[in-house]
C-alpha cells in the first residue's frame, strides 16, 4: 500500500496546560486533491495545522509521509518536506518587493552574498510561467490582500510543495477574486499538490472539496468524501455533541432595560446592531471568528469609536467616550485576550484587582490601605481565587485564576452591564463552572450580562437570549425555547 | 493576609543595600580616605543630582518610557534659571523659572509621545539636540559667572549637612509617597507592565504619560538649578551625559526596562553603588577610560540579568515571586560588582 496517502496523520494527540486541544486526530491526504478540515472555533483545526507546520510538537502520533514516517521539527523542516502554509493572517514583509518576497528565507547565494540578477530571473519566470502580470519589483505593500495570496500560493509553488495548507483563505476576498483563488487551486489539484481547505463557508466547501474530515472538540468525528454528506448532515457532525447539564442557569424575574443598542455601526466593520438587556439576563452573541462580535463590545465599552448609531445605558443615551466613562456609568468589560489586554503581569493580584477601582482607596489626598486589603481579600475570597497571597505577581497563577482575577476587578467596579468576551477560553473545566456560577449570582442581583463566546453549549447553557452575528451583520435573535445548535449554526454561517 | 517571616523575601528586598554595605566595607579597604565624613559628604553632595534625575528616569522606565533629554534639559532649565536670578535677584522667580523651563520641555516630550505616538527614545532625543543648542545658544557658548547668592542652593551647608542633601531627602520622601500613596503611582505601574491592559481596565494611559513627563520635568528643573549653584555659575555645557549615569543607577537599582516593576528604594541605592564605585575608581586613580569600560559592563551585566531572571519567571510557574520588587537583579549585581572591584585592583597594581 505504498503511498496511497500523500500524507497521512495518525492518532494526533496534543496537550497545553489545562486543556486537550486534540485527542486521537486523524487526516489523510490523496495526491491532487482537496480535503476540507471543519469544525467550530476551538475544534482543534489551528493546532492541528501548527502540528503540520512544525510549530508544536505531537505528544502522540504518527505523521507519514507518502508512507513513511517522519517528525516535523520546525517550519523550516515543513518547507523542506514540500508542505506550505497560507495562514489566515498572511505573513509577509511588506516593504521587500515581489520577487524577494518570492524567495524568502531562500534567496539565492552567488560570490558576493545575494545573487539578486538570479532571484529577479526566478521572480519574472514564475510570474510569467503563472500568468501573471505584476513587475518583479512590486513592493508587497502597495498589493492587494487577494494579490499578496496568489503571491504566498505562488511561494509554496515555488518552493515545489506538495501539500499546501489554507486556512480561511477567503475570508477577505470580493466574489471574483474568490473565483480567481478556485482557479489557482484547481491548477494546483492538477499539478498532484495535495490541499488542505479550512472554511466555515459551506458553499465553498461543497463547491471544491473532494474529501471531508469534520473535528469537534478537538476529537477525530469523521472523514468522507464530500458526496457523500448533506450540508445540513455536516453541521449537525459539526455541533452534535451531548449537552451535559453543567449550567447553574436559573431563572430571574427580568427587570427594566439596562443597555439599548441602536443601528450601530463601525465602518467596514459591522452595520446595523439593534439589541437590548435587561436587568437579570444573559444574553449571548454567537458568530464565527471575524463575525464583528468582539469589535461590537469593544465600540459600547469605549476601546474603539464608533462610526453611527447609539447606546442607552439604563436608558440614559452616551456618545463615543473613554473607556473610565464607561466604567463610572456602571459598564464592565472582561476582555477576549487576558494576556494581551487583561492582566499586568508584573504586579501583584492585588493591583490587578483594583486597579479599574482606585478611585475607591485613594480619596483627597490619602490612601486607604485597610480597606483596599480589606475589600481584596474579600473578593477574591468570593471568587474562590487560589494565590499564595494577594501580593503574588497575577502572572504565577493559572489561566482560571487569572480570570476570576479580572472578574474580582469588574465586580469590585459595582457594573449594572457585564460584559464578557469569551469568559471561559482556555480556562479549566472547574474554573468554568465558578465563572457560570458567578454569572448566574450577578445576574439574580439583578444586572444583565452579555456573554460573547465561541463555545456553543455554554451560549446555549447560560443564555435567556441569543443573537447570531455573520460578517458583521445581525443575522437572528432567538429566545431560549427556540435554542438548538442547528438553529444557531445555520444563522451563523448563513 | 499577613505572611510569616520569609528569609527569602528578606533577602531578596534587601539584598540591594547588603551589596552596598559590602561594597563600602571592600572600598574602605581598598583605600583609607573612602570612609572619612568629607569623601562620604562629597559624594552625597555630586551624586545628589544625578539621584534627583535617576527618580525621574525611573517614573518614566516604570511607565515604559525613558528621557533622553535630562542632561540638557538639566543645562537650559539651570541656566535659565541663573540669569533669571541675577537679573532680579529673586530666587522665588529664579527657581520657578528654572522649574517652570523643565516641566515645559518635558510637556512637549510627552506630546511628540502621546499625541504623536513618537517613540521615546526618538522624541527625548530630539529634544536633547534642541535643549542643548538652545542653552549654548542663549550663552553664545559662554559660561555665565558671578551669580551671587544663588550659590547657597548647592553649595551651602545647614548643621554640617550639605543643602542638596536636605533637598534630595526631600525629593526621596516625595517620591516615595507618590509611588505607593498616590492613585498616579499605581496607574504608573500598571500602564508600564501591560498598557493594553491598563487602558482596557479604565486607565488614561495618555494622562498617565504626561502626567510622569511633567513630574520628571519638575525633577530636572530641581536638578539644574542645585547643579549650577554647585558649580558656581550658569554653564551651557553643564549634565552633559548626566541621563546615562541616571539611567545606570535606575537599571541597577532593579527598574526593569520593559517597564512595570521599580522602586524609588532601589534607584536611589542603585545610584549610590554608581556613586561610590565612580569615587574609589578616582581614589584609586584608575585611568578614566578603563573607568568608563567598568561603567558600561556593569548595565550590560544588569540588563542581562533583568531579561534572564524574567524568562526564569515564565518558565517556573512554581517558584512564586513576590511583588516587593527588584529581586534577583542584586544577585548577579553583586558578581557584577565584584568583577568591578576585581578588575579595579588589577588594573590600579599597574
Amino acid at each position: 500500500m505504498a503511498a496511497e496517502y500523500k500524507l497521512e496523520l495518525r492518532n494526533i494527540c496534543k496537550s497545553f496546560p489545562g486543556v486537550r486541544a486534540l485527542d486521537g486526530v486523524n487526516l489523510a491526504l490523496r495526491k491532487g486533491t482537496v480535503h476540507a478540515l471543519v469544525g467550530e472555533n476551538g475544534a482543534g483545526k489551528s493546532t492541528l495545522m501548527k502540528i503540520l507546520d512544525g510549530v508544536h510538537q505531537p505528544d502522540e502520533g504518527q505523521i507519514l509521509l507518502d508512507g513513511k514516517a517522519i517528525t516535523i521539527a520546525s517550519p523550516i523542516e515543513a518547507r523542506r518536506y514540500g508542505i506550505a502554509m497560507i495562514f489566515q493572517e498572511l505573513t509577509y514583509v511588506p516593504d521587500l518587493t515581489l520577487a524577494e518576497n518570492l524567495c524568502l528565507g531562500d534567496w539565492p547565494r552567488g560570490k558576493y552574498g545575494v545573487d539578486w540578477a538570479a532571484l529577479r530571473k526566478n521572480a519574472v519566470e514564475l510570474l510569467r510561467k503563472e500568468g501573471l502580470s505584476y513587475p518583479h519589483d512590486t513592493l508587497m505593500r502597495s498589493l492587494s490582500v487577494s494579490d499578496i495570496q496568489m503571491i504566498e500560493i505562488l511561494k509554496a509553488v515555488n518552493h515545489n510543495a506538495q501539500i499546501v495548507i489554507m486556512d480561511e483563505p477567503t475570508s477577505a476576498l470580493t466574489d471574483r477574486e474568490v473565483e480567481n483563488l478556485f482557479e489557482k487551486i484547481a491548477d494546483l489539484k492538477s499539478r498532484g499538490v495535495a490541499i488542505v481547505y479550512i472554511s466555515h463557508k459551506m458553499d465553498e466547501i461543497f463547491r471544491i472539496a473532494d474529501d471531508v474530515t469534520v473535528l469537534r472538540d478537538g476529537q477525530y468525528i469523521k472523514t468522507m468524501p464530500i458526496g457523500e454528506v448533506t450540508e445540513d448532515e455536516l453541521i449537525e457532525l459539526m455541533v452534535g455533541r451531548k449537552l451535559e447539564n453543567q449550567f447553574p442557569k436559573e431563572a430571574v424575574p427580568l427587570g427594566e432595560e439596562v443597555l439599548r443598542v441602536e443601528e450601530l455601526r463601525v465602518d467596514g466593520v459591522f452595520q446595523d446592531i439593534n439589541f437590548h438587556l435587561r436587568a437579570g439576563e444573559i444574553i449571548g452573541f454567537f458568530g464565527l471568528m471575524g463575525a464583528g462580535r468582539t469589535e461590537i463590545m469593544r465600540a459600547i465599552f469605549g476601546l474603539d469609536r464608533y462610526d453611527g448609531g447609539h447606546i442607552f445605558i439604563e436608558g440614559k443615551k452616551t456618545g463615543n467616550r473613554s473607556v473610565a466613562e464607561s466604567v463610572r456609568s456602571g459598564v464592565a468589560m472582561l476582555t477576549e485576550d487576558r494576556r494581551r489586554s487583561g492582566i499586568i503581569p508584573m504586579r501583584s493580584v492585588k493591583e490587578n484587582t483594583t486597579i479599574s477601582s482606585l478611585g475607591r482607596y485613594y480619596r483627597s489626598g490619602r490612601y486607604y490601605k485597610a480597606r483596599e486589603l480589606q475589600e481584596v481579600s474579600a473578593a477574591c475570597a468570593s471568587m474562590n481565587v487560589k494565590t499564595p497571597s494577594l501580593d503574588t505577581h497575577i502572572s504565577t497563577l493559572s489561566g482560571g485564576n487569572q480570570q476570576k482575577v479580572l472578574l474580582a476587578r469588574w465586580l469590585l467596579c459595582e457594573p449594572r452591564v457585564l460584559i464578557l468576551d469569551e469568559p471561559t477560553r482556555g480556562i479549566d473545566v472547574g474554573a468554568k463552572k465558578e465563572i457560570y456560577q458567578l454569572m448566574t449570582e450577578f445576574a439574580r442581583k439583578g444586572n444583565g450580562i452579555i456573554m460573547v463566546s465561541s463555545e456553543m453549549p455554554e451560549v446555549i447553557g447560560m443564555c435567556d437570549r441569543i443573537y447570531v452575528l455573520h460578517e458583521g451583520r445581525l443575522t437572528g435573535e432567538l429566545a431560549r425555547e427556540q435554542f438548538s445548535q442547528q438553529a444557531i449554526m445555520n444563522l451563523a454561517i448563513q | 493576609m499577613r505572611e510569616s517571616f520569609n528569609y527569602r523575601r528578606i533577602m531578596e528586598r534587601y539584598s540591594l543595600v547588603l551589596i552596598l554595605l559590602l561594597f563600602m566595607i571592600v572600598c574602605s579597604f581598598l583605600n583609607e580616605t573612602f570612609m572619612t565624613k568629607t569623601n562620604m559628604l562629597n559624594v552625597l553632595r555630586q551624586q545628589s543630582v544625578i539621584i534627583i534625575l535617576a527618580i525621574g528616569e525611573m517614573l518614566l522606565i516604570i511607565s515604559g518610557m525613558l528621557d533622553l533629554s535630562a542632561g540638557s534639559v538639566l543645562a537650559l532649565s539651570g541656566v535659565l534659571s541663573v540669569s533669571t536670578y541675577k537679573a532680579t535677584e529673586s530666587m522665588m522667580l529664579a527657581i520657578s523659572v528654572g522649574i517652570g523651563v523643565a516641566v515645559i520641555c518635558n510637556i512637549l516630550n510627552g506630546i511628540m509621545i502621546t499625541y504623536y505616538k513618537a517613540p521615546p527614545f526618538i522624541a527625548t532625543l530630539a529634544m536633547q539636540a534642541v535643549a542643548r543648542g538652545a542653552v549654548l545658544f542663549y550663552c553664545k557658548g559662554v559660561n555665565i559667572y558671578r551669580i551671587g547668592d544663588f550659590t547657597i542652593i548647592g553649595q551651602g551647608s545647614f548643621l554640617g549637612i550639605p543643602n542638596p542633601v536636605y533637598i534630595l531627602a526631600a525629593v526621596i520622601l516625595v517620591m516615595i509617597f507618590v509611588m505607593r500613596n498616590t492613585r498616579f503611582g499605581r496607574s504608573v505601574y500598571a500602564v508600564g507592565g501591560n498598557e493594553e491592559a491598563a487602558n482596557a481596565a479604565g486607565i488614561s494611559v495618555h494622562g498617565v504619560k504626561m502626567r510622569a513627563f511633567i513630574l520628571n520635568g519638575v525633577l530636572v528643573g530641581i536638578a539644574g538649578i542645585i547643579f549650577m549653584s554647585r558649580v558656581n555659575g550658569g554653564v551651557p555645557n553643564g549634565g552633559m551625559n548626566y541621563e546615562f549615569d541616571a539611567l545606570t543607577a535606575t537599571i541597577i537599582g532593579g527598574t526593569s526596562f520593559s517597564g512595570g516593576t521599580g522602586t524609588v528604594f532601589g534607584t536611589v541605592i542603585g545610584a549610590f553603588l554608581v556613586g561610590f564605585l565612580n569615587n574609589i575608581m578616582n581614589l584609586l586613580s584608575i585611568n578614566s577610560y578603563i573607568q568608563q569600560m567598568v561603567r558600561g559592563i556593569i548595565i550590560a551585566v544588569a540588563v542581562i540579568w533583568d531579561i534572564y531572571s524574567k524568562k526564569q519567571k515564565t518558565y517556573s510557574i512554581k517558584n512564586a515571586r513576590h511583588d516587593k520588587d527588584t529581586g534577583t537583579t542584586q544577585a548577579t549585581l553583586a558578581r557584577g560588582l565584584l568583577i568591578g572591584v576585581s578588575l579595579m585592583t588589577l588594573f590600579s597594581a599597574f
